[in-house]
């Protein structure tokens, strides 16, 4: 009980680290948030005194690679102690406990920090059939609900949580929901990615913990620190495609040269993360770093906006390897085709078009006449109309005037 | 070879474009056409397979798209100024033309597509301004200006700090991200270009069975026109003239009348 009190600086002291460690996580998240010095100590001071903040995580359909991302996350200062900001009171990958003991762990933590702990979902929801995920005789949305009512907030962690992922992908045999679907009715904060990156994970946790509201989000959940710019736009290999300069096939020349991989199908002028900035495995390397395209991972629906390895999406139902590029040259034949045919029977025709319009022209000029009888009809009305107003204002003019009573004539 | 010389065809000059729509025409139809070859090239870069990197090449692809996007906003301009006129211009450039409302407007498609698609020979429905099949399928080309333009700056706000680049940033997210909007671009690309093909034949092909002038009248605005339909024009425009001055001269009676009768309660 009393382990729950302990703030994160206590916790890291407890562990053997510095104070120097401590403070140089705190300038990182403050680096990474965006805030200014003052906020940074803001941070320090929440740190050191704010218990840590309980966190509930829960796994649903996924492969489990968010949770890898966030255990190996990126900078060594990060990698070392972001497990111990939260106090992770259930995770049922992580624990040790299994079976019943876990649902009882579980159970307990939900009501010891009903109404204060972090929810973390990793993966989607089936809502196709309860067989798809039941654990321990509760379907996934049952245990999703039963999680979010007491929770104060929710980190939906990764694509699957946010968008569905491949779970929703095409056609999404299992009816695999995203968080924000499901109606929690707490907020949601959406970490995108396929993983998302362990570090905007730490960020968003110390941005609650601190300000005690989730940071600034976009208008799909996405926090606007993190996801406000496109790998496109902070892509190291821009240079090239600014001046066409592109990866024809993997294996050459320009590829060895570190092209731009557009042409391979690279998704980054579509993608909204900070893969470009703050990298991954140790600010190592990121995808196109590595020679390979970005596949838009951290962008809803990406498994159905395929092939990865091409510009353009395929058309559904024409086949896979089928582009708006197929489709549209074909119209365009047709188009070309049909034109020329049309102007050779036309050119057939032609005795018979130029005779009409010869001599003998026939024109259809009653539709012209019987608007103009309706306009006729019109100007009638009006008249009429006209006609009442100018009785009705000789009545008062010339005091009590009834064309329909004779007897009520004015005598002079 | 015959001479041959109409008898019984008696023709007037009119002008029908006035000078902003013949604007407006060629510079869509030029920005059209670039948009159409610079947005390709965005879509399918050519292979450059040697040269020593983008030092050499300075930064012609950004230069490119700067082009797409300067043209674009053109487009967009120019449409605007399109649409002031869809309800200043004249009879034939008013927006009515474009949307099939009345019944005659739908018996001129039919009968258009008679003579067009199925190349019969019926008495025709001469319009002095748009057919009623050509002005509507403009309707669906300035549909497809907006859903360019929209789509367009949307993926434009992504890069961009331009006040209101938020508000097509937010739009972009919501409609589905660039995933679905830069597909969208790119099919209605294709789009324009089956319209180009069909219009400009189309354009030649009544120029060609009508002999109105069709084709040179987008460059000097005058067509010839069956001298029926011409009067026709002008008896129309006559009553029409007529039904809106009784209508004021109502009006000012009416205001007579109450103020009359104020007097006279008063
Ligand atoms: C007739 C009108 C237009 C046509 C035919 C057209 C065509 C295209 C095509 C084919 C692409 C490449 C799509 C791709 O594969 O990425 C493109 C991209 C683009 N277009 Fe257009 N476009 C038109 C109008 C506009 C307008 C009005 C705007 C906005 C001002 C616009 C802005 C853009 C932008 C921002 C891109 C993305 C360029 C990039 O990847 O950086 N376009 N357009
Ligand atoms: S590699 Fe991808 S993200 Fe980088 S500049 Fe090229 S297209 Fe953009
Ligand atoms: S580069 Fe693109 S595909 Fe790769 S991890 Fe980042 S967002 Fe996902």
């Amino acid at each position: 009980m009393n382990k729950k009190g302990k703030t994160f600086y206590e916790e890291l002291m407890a562990k053997g680290y510095s104070r120097r460690q401590f403070l140089k996580f705190c300038g990182l998240m403050g680096g990474m948030l965006g805030l200014q010095s003052t906020g940074v100590a803001q941070i320090v001071e929440a740190l050191e005194t704010k218990p840590r903040l309980p966190v509930l995580w829960y796994h649903f359909q996924e492969c489990t690679c968010c949770s890898e991302s966030f255990l190996r996350a990126s900078h060594p200062v990060i990698e070392e102690i972001l497990l111990e900001l939260i106090s992770l009171e259930y995770d049922d990958t992580l624990m040790a406990a299994a079976g019943e003991q876990a649902e009882w762990v579980r159970a307990e933590a939900m009501k010891e920090n009903y109404g204060n702990y972090l929810m973390v979902v990793e993966g989607a929801v089936p809502l196709g059939s309860p067989g798809y995920c039941t654990i321990a005789g509760k379907s996934a949305k049952q245990i999703f609900d039963e999680g979010a009512k007491g929770a104060k907030a929710i980190i939906a962690w990764g694509n699957c949580a946010c968008s569905g992922c491949i779970q929703a992908a095409k056609p999404n045999p299992t009816q695999a929901m995203p968080v924000h679907k499901l109606n929690p009715g707490k907020p949601v904060v959406n970490v995108q990615g396929c993983p998302p990156i362990a570090d905007v994970m730490a960020g968003v946790i110390t941005y609650y913990l601190t300000f005690d509201k989730l940071p600034e989000l976009d208008n799909t959940g996405r926090p606007k620190v993190f996801y406000g710019r496109r790998i496109h736009d902070t892509c190291y290999r821009r240079p090239c495609y600014d001046a066409g300069l592109f990866v024809e096939s993997f294996d050459d020349e320009n590829a060895k040269k570190g092209y731009c991989l557009y042409k391979m199908g690279c998704k980054g002028p579509n993608t909204y993360n900070s893969c470009a900035i703050i990298k991954w495995n140790n600010n190592v390397s990121y995808p196109i770093q590595s020679g390979h395209g970005c596949i838009g991972c951290a962008e809803p629906n990406f498994w159905d906006n395929g092939p990865l390895y091409a510009t353009l999406p395929a058309i559904e139902g024409f086949g896979i390897e089928t582009t708006a590029t197929k489709i549209g040259a074909g119209l365009t034949a047709v188009a070309l085709g049909g034109v020329a045919a049309h102007a050779i029977v036309t050119n057939i025709q032609k005795r018979s078009l130029i005779k009409n319009r010869t001599d003998d022209i026939s024109l259809n000029v009653e539709d012209n006449q019987e608007y103009c009888g309706e306009l006729g009809k019109r100007m009638d009305n009006l008249n009429k109309k006209i006609d009442l107003i100018r009785k009705d204002q000789l009545t008062y003019l010339g005091g009590g005037y009834r064309p329909d009573k004779p007897s009520d004539e004015p005598k002079n | 070879m015959r001479t041959v010389i109409t008898k019984k065809l008696p023709l007037r000059e009119m002008y029908v474009w006035e000078l902003p729509v013949r604007i407006f025409h060629w510079v869509n139809a030029f920005c059209i056409t670039f948009l159409i070859i610079t947005g390709f090239i965005i879509a399918y870069p050519p292979a450059i397979l040697s040269g020593t990197g983008a030092q050499q090449f300075g930064y012609w692809f950004g230069y490119l798209r700067f082009t797409h996007l300067t043209l674009g906003l053109i487009l967009i301009i120019n449409f605007l100024v399109r649409f002031y006129w869809f309800f200043a211009g004249n009879k034939f450039a008013k927006w009515n033309n474009y949307v099939p409302l009345t019944k005659r407007q739908w018996k001129g498609i039919f009968e258009t597509v008679k003579v067009d698609v199925f190349l019969l020979t019926p008495k025709p429905i001469y319009d002095i301004g748009h057919n009623s099949l050509a002005a509507t399928t403009y309707l669906g080309v300035f549909v497809l200006i907006i859903v360019q333009a929209v789509t367009g700056l949307a993926m434009w706000s992504a890069a961009s700090e331009a006040p209101g680049a938020g508000l097509f940033q937010d739009f972009l997210f919501k409609a589905g991200g660039f995933f679905f909007l830069r597909h969208l671009h790119y099919m209605v690309m294709w789009l324009f270009i089956l319209f180009i093909i069909a219009h400009v034949y189309l354009v030649f092909y009544h120029d060609y069975i009508e002999r109105n002038g069709i084709a040179s009248s987008i460059i000097g605005g005058w067509k010839f026109i069956d001298e029926r339909l011409a009067k026709d024009y002008v008896n129309e425009l006559n009553a029409t003239e007529e039904l809106d001055k009784k209508k004021h001269e109502i009006k000012e009676l009416e205001k007579e009348v109450k103020e009359t009768k104020a007097k006279h309660n008063g």
